[in-house]
């Protein structure tokens, strides 16, 4: 079955040290994170909330190398990705990271299966068993062979989560991955969250409204004016 | 109302690459099918200009079998006929120019006749007495600067390339003195009796032989407009389609907000005749521009092939413009129907996703396959029992168009079959990817592989009709030496020279007669080896050459052969002669019916036949030493003496300039497509980032994407190559074996060129890959802010 890691508290899966980051927009630039700091080691789950557009999605977009900060140190599964280049934020996505996105963006020429393996396959991790298991618990056996655009808002989130699960990353990155589910769903994708960090020791960071779902996590965290609190 | 107009017209400010792609697709249309257009309108005018020269198309003829003895003339009037003379000949000026001269009497001319205004005297006196004095179009004016002619003066309404004169000056200047061509009859005046034995009436001919002969060649261009103009309306469809596929949300919301159908579609209906007028003027100032480019060319062919003149230069014709935008607004309307009605047919409630769009896609797949399957039989039943040239075009294009309908099909079976067999997920997706961008792309493909296609089937019937005619002027221009005497006196002074210094003199002979009712050309031939080597026969009886010198049998060229269903055996009858085909020989180049017969039948069938032309043989290292002897002892002018290189150069240049019309168009079209392809990638590219984010989110970089965007356009234009390569051929085949056969009466031995493949196939990837360049590029920079947007933002 699954290799079960030691849950060290010194074995940091994400650190930022002073991580800033701004757009630039039509009135100049905006500054969205000012100074983060942030720890989560392996085996730890962590919430994360805030006010609509405080940043949550930018932090996890930088975390997961998707955007480059522009100050301070991102350590990612013991590599500085501050520095990095194209290619090496490309090789952790594949191979170490799990994002789920708040928008899930489903690759729409392939079926939900195709879907559901492909990041999976990228990291050479594809485990049909599991995929299955998945497919089954997040309630989506019966529309393996259909296309994205033919299911509901929450079914192309499950797609979504499962797609993440599949590949059993071992830093989790979710962004409100709940938000499209009613509670039973919402509770059982939390249950699958929350086993793959137990069994795996992955390490997973979640953003979420709800205060319920949070408490369910082992620590909490708040983003106001570009800072954790 | 307002408002929504605004709305609908604003999507074009932030795509105006979009737009411009619409608009030129648009112009490049109209323009490459009106500049054809232009042409044939210029030439189709000239030719009725010709036929009405001296009210021809009005005018009864008295005409003899050759030259008319002024002695008859001078009969007829005395017996009362009130007839005019007229002498018509072409007059060389040097090796590049020439005019054709027509005498007339003043005094005689019926009054439908008359062309020039004398004025009160001041022109007439000149005209009548010597030098004489020509006048001419001032264009054909200009053309004869510094050439050795009496007195010119411009006169308006005489069609380009004639002089007219005086008759007594004319025969003077042609040497015809006491031969008249033909007599011009009054049609107010009764005929006084029977015509004497010789004569025979003409009636008039509103078309000329010019124009009936120059059909086809007009066929051919009106084929290629048309073709080009597919083409361009590929890149409008493309546009028109993609337009409304991305404001297919803003018309959800216009109709969510209340706009009826009705309403919407006479929004974008107003929208695209506001495009259709604008692109059309456009592209009608752009095809003015082609035409009046390629005229010129087009006039030196119809010269060289049909001795037909047209101006080089072009007049602007209302009628045409009008066409010409209506032509624009019919494009427009053909290429935006199924968009429009996709529109009427929206559902107010429906996910806007792109693969919806390919789901209907590959359905509406199917009837496509049908439909070109459907277009395919069609084709196959004309080539079996098709007949004339209308038939051949109609073959041709249900060939294309059928082809064309069922690349996207077999694109997408290929793509599915690639995708069942790729392993890794990357290449899966890639293949999966690519199916869904086809029903963007094939549009572009199409269009891509009908210039491909036209580009192969027209290189290979060019370069096979080079290889057959420069190999058949080898054979046919056997003599080292051809003279052409300025009169029969120095002719036979000539000939004597020649005798200890030639080889061989043989005289060539000609006289005009008729082939089942259709005038042709009759040949005499001497029985020599150069013949027996040389002549280039297609079909032959036993023993041909000893039947022609017999008397009893003629050979017939290729044309004559064909329209007429004649084979070597078959009896042929002309007038004054009966008896059987020998031979039939290949003769390119000339449109007529062609007879020849054994020197000494011909002499007997016209004893006052002209023997001003000989070929001569003579050691080929020798030839120009000989010419320059002949040259220094007779007064032969340039005309007198050619040698074979020289008039093989000449052959083979008109050769050329016959087909410099098709390479610009071929190359036009080229063009084209690899625009529309660019167009439609550029469309693409826009819609491309919520299929790719995804991708590069988990974990591919930019640079591999753009690799792999790249990868897919070369692929799909290969694949697209690798369809026009039979396609090609296909079409060479058509046009050598059906069309040319149809247009000109002769059928040519098809070669192939495997190397001008790779150079297509190499230049088509290249024009791919540049049509790619600026979308992928675009992608490889993108940052990733902008592709981090796409997840931000609702789709
Ligand atoms: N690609 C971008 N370009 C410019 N500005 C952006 C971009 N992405 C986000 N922003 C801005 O940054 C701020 C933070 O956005 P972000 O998506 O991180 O917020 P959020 O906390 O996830 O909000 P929500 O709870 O609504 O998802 C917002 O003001 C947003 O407008
Ligand atoms: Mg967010």
């Amino acid at each position: 079955m699954w290799t079960v890691r030691v849950k060290d508290p010194s074995d940091k899966l994400l650190s930022l040290e002073g991580v800033s980051k701004s757009y630039a927009t039509g009135e100049g630039p905006v500054q969205v994170l000012a100074g983060v700091d942030l720890t989560l080691a392996a085996g730890q789950s962590l919430a994360l909330t805030g006010e609509s557009g405080s940043g949550k999605s930018t932090l996890l977009h930088l975390a997961a190398g998707l955007d480059a900060a522009d100050r301070g140190r991102i350590v990612v599964a013991g590599h500085d990705i501050s520095q990095a280049g194209d290619a090496e934020r490309a090789r952790l996505r594949r191979g170490t990271v799990g994002l789920v996105f708040q928008q899930f963006n489903l690759i729409p020429s392939l079926d939900v299966a195709a879907n559901l393996a492909f990041q999976a396959r990228l990291a050479g991790r594809h485990d049909p068993r599991w995929q299955a298991e998945l497919a089954e618990t997040l309630g989506l056996a019966a529309c393996l062979h259909r296309y994205p655009e033919q299911l509901s808002g929450g079914q192309q989130q499950r797609v979504a989560i499962g797609r993440t699960l599949a590949a059993r990353p071992r830093l989790v990155l979710a962004d409100e991955p709940t938000g499209n589910l009613d509670e039973a769903t919402g509770d059982a994708v939390m249950a699958l969250f929350l086993r793959l960090v137990d069994q795996t020791g992955a390490g997973l960071l979640m953003v979420t409204h709800s205060a319920r779902l949070a408490a369910r996590l082992q620590g909490r965290v708040q983003l106001s004016a570009g800072r954790l609190a | 109302m307002r408002a929504a107009l605004a709305a609908l017209l604003s999507h074009w400010r932030r795509s105006p690459l979009q737009l411009a792609m619409l608009l030129l697709g648009l112009a490049l249309a109209t323009a490459l099918w009106s500049g054809v257009q232009a042409i044939n309108a210029e030439a189709r005018a000239s030719y009725a200009e010709a036929a009405a020269t001296l009210g021809q198309d009005r005018l009864s003829r008295i005409a003899a079998d050759g030259p008319v003895p002024q002695e008859t003339y001078v009969a007829l009037r005395r017996a009362g006929w009130r007839v005019s003379p007229v002498v018509e000949e072409r007059l060389r000026i040097d090796e590049r120019r020439s005019l054709r001269l027509i005498g007339i009497d003043p005094l005689t001319l019926p009054a439908p006749a008359q062309q020039v205004e004398f004025g009160e005297g001041d022109a007439l006196l000149p005209f009548l007495t010597a030098p004489g004095l020509i006048f001419a179009d001032p264009e054909t004016l200009a053309r004869m600067e510094g050439a050795d002619l009496p007195p010119l003066r411009a006169a308006e309404g005489l069609p380009p390339g004639i002089g007219l004169m005086d008759i007594g000056q004319a025969q003077r200047l042609l040497g015809m003195e006491g031969r008249i061509s033909h007599l011009l009859l009054d049609p107010e005046a009764p005929q006084p009796g029977p015509l004497p034995d010789g004569l025979r009436l003409v009636s008039p001919d509103s078309e000329s032989d010019v124009a009936r002969l120059t059909d086809s060649f007009h066929l051919n261009l009106t084929a290629f407009g048309l073709l080009s103009f597919a083409v361009g309306l590929f890149i409008v469809h493309s546009a028109i389609g993609l337009a409304f596929e991305q404001r297919r949300p803003m018309f959800r919301t216009l109709r969510a907000l209340g706009v009826t159908a009705r309403t919407l579609i006479g929004l974008l209906f107003a929208e695209l005749l506001l495009f259709a007028l604008l692109a059309g003027a456009a592209g009608l100032l752009l095809g003015y521009l082609v035409a009046a480019l390629l005229l010129p060319d087009v006039a030196a062919t119809l010269r060289g092939l049909y001795g037909a003149e047209v101006p080089g230069t072009l007049a602007f014709r209302p009628g045409w413009a009008a066409a010409g935008l209506g032509i624009a607004l019919l494009g427009t309307l053909v290429s935006s129907a199924q968009s429009l009605w996709r529109v009427a047919h929206l559902p107010l409630l429906a996910p806007a996703q792109p693969r919806a769009w390919a789901v209907a896609s590959e359905r509406a797949l199917w009837r496509q396959a049908m439909a070109a399957v459907g277009l395919l039989i069609l084709a196959g039943a004309l080539l079996l029992w098709g007949r004339g040239i209308v038939a051949a075009f109609v073959l041709l294009a249900a060939l294309l168009l059928g082809a064309a309908l069922l690349l996207p099909v077999l694109l997408a079976a290929l793509l599915r079959g690639a995708q069942g067999l790729a392993r890794g997920p990357i290449a899966q997706w890639f293949w999966a990817d690519t199916r869904q961008q086809l029903p963007g792309l094939s549009l572009a493909l199409m269009a891509l592989l009908l210039a491909l296609a036209a580009n192969i089937g027209v290189g290979t019937m060019v370069s096979s009709f080079r290889l057959t005619f420069t190999g058949w002027l080898d054979q046919r221009l056997a003599f080292e030496l051809y003279l052409s005497a300025p009169d029969q006196e120095t002719a036979d002074r000539v000939v004597r020279w020649l005798e200890p210094r030639a080889e061989a003199v043989l005289p060539i002979v000609r006289a005009e007669t008729e082939v089942r009712g259709q005038p042709a050309q009759l040949y005499g031939m001497a029985d020599h080896p150069t013949y027996r080597e040389n002549w280039p026969l297609l079909a032959e009886a036993p023993g041909v050459w000893d039947l022609l010198a017999g008397g009893g049998w003629a050979l017939v060229n290729e044309q004559l052969a064909r329209r007429e269903g004649l084979e070597p055996g078959d009896p042929i009858r002309l007038p004054g002669w009966e008896g059987r085909i020998a031979a039939v020989y290949s003769d390119y180049g000339n449109p007529s019916a062609q007879v020849i017969l054994g020197l000494d039948r011909f002499f007997a069938l016209h004893p006052d036949a002209e023997r001003r032309r000989y070929g001569i043989r003579v050691a080929p290292d020798r030839a120009a030493a000989l010419a320059e002897e002949m040259r220094a002892a007779f007064d032969l002018g340039d005309e007198g003496l050619i040698d074979q290189a020289s008039l093989k150069g000449f052959s083979l240049q008109v050769f050329e300039r016959t087909f410099a019309v098709t390479a610009a168009l071929n190359v036009l079209t080229l063009g084209v497509a690899g625009l529309a392809m660019f167009a439609s990638l550029m469309v693409l590219s826009g819609m491309r980032l919520p299929q790719l984010a995804p991708v590069w989110a988990m974990g591919l970089t930019k640079a591999r994407l753009a690799r792999l965007e790249m990868l897919r356009t070369l692929l799909l234009a290969a694949g697209t190559m690798a369809a026009a390569l039979p396609l090609g051929l296909a079409l060479a085949w058509v046009l050598l074996a059906v069309v040319n056969v149809q247009a000109f009466g002769w059928r040519l031995p098809m070669h192939v060129f495997p190397l001008d493949w790779l150079t297509l196939g190499a230049l088509a990837l290249v024009a791919a890959a540049l049509a790619a360049t600026v979308p992928v590029r675009r992608l490889a920079r993108l940052r990733p802010a902008d592709l981090l947007r796409v997840f931000a933002n609702e789709r």
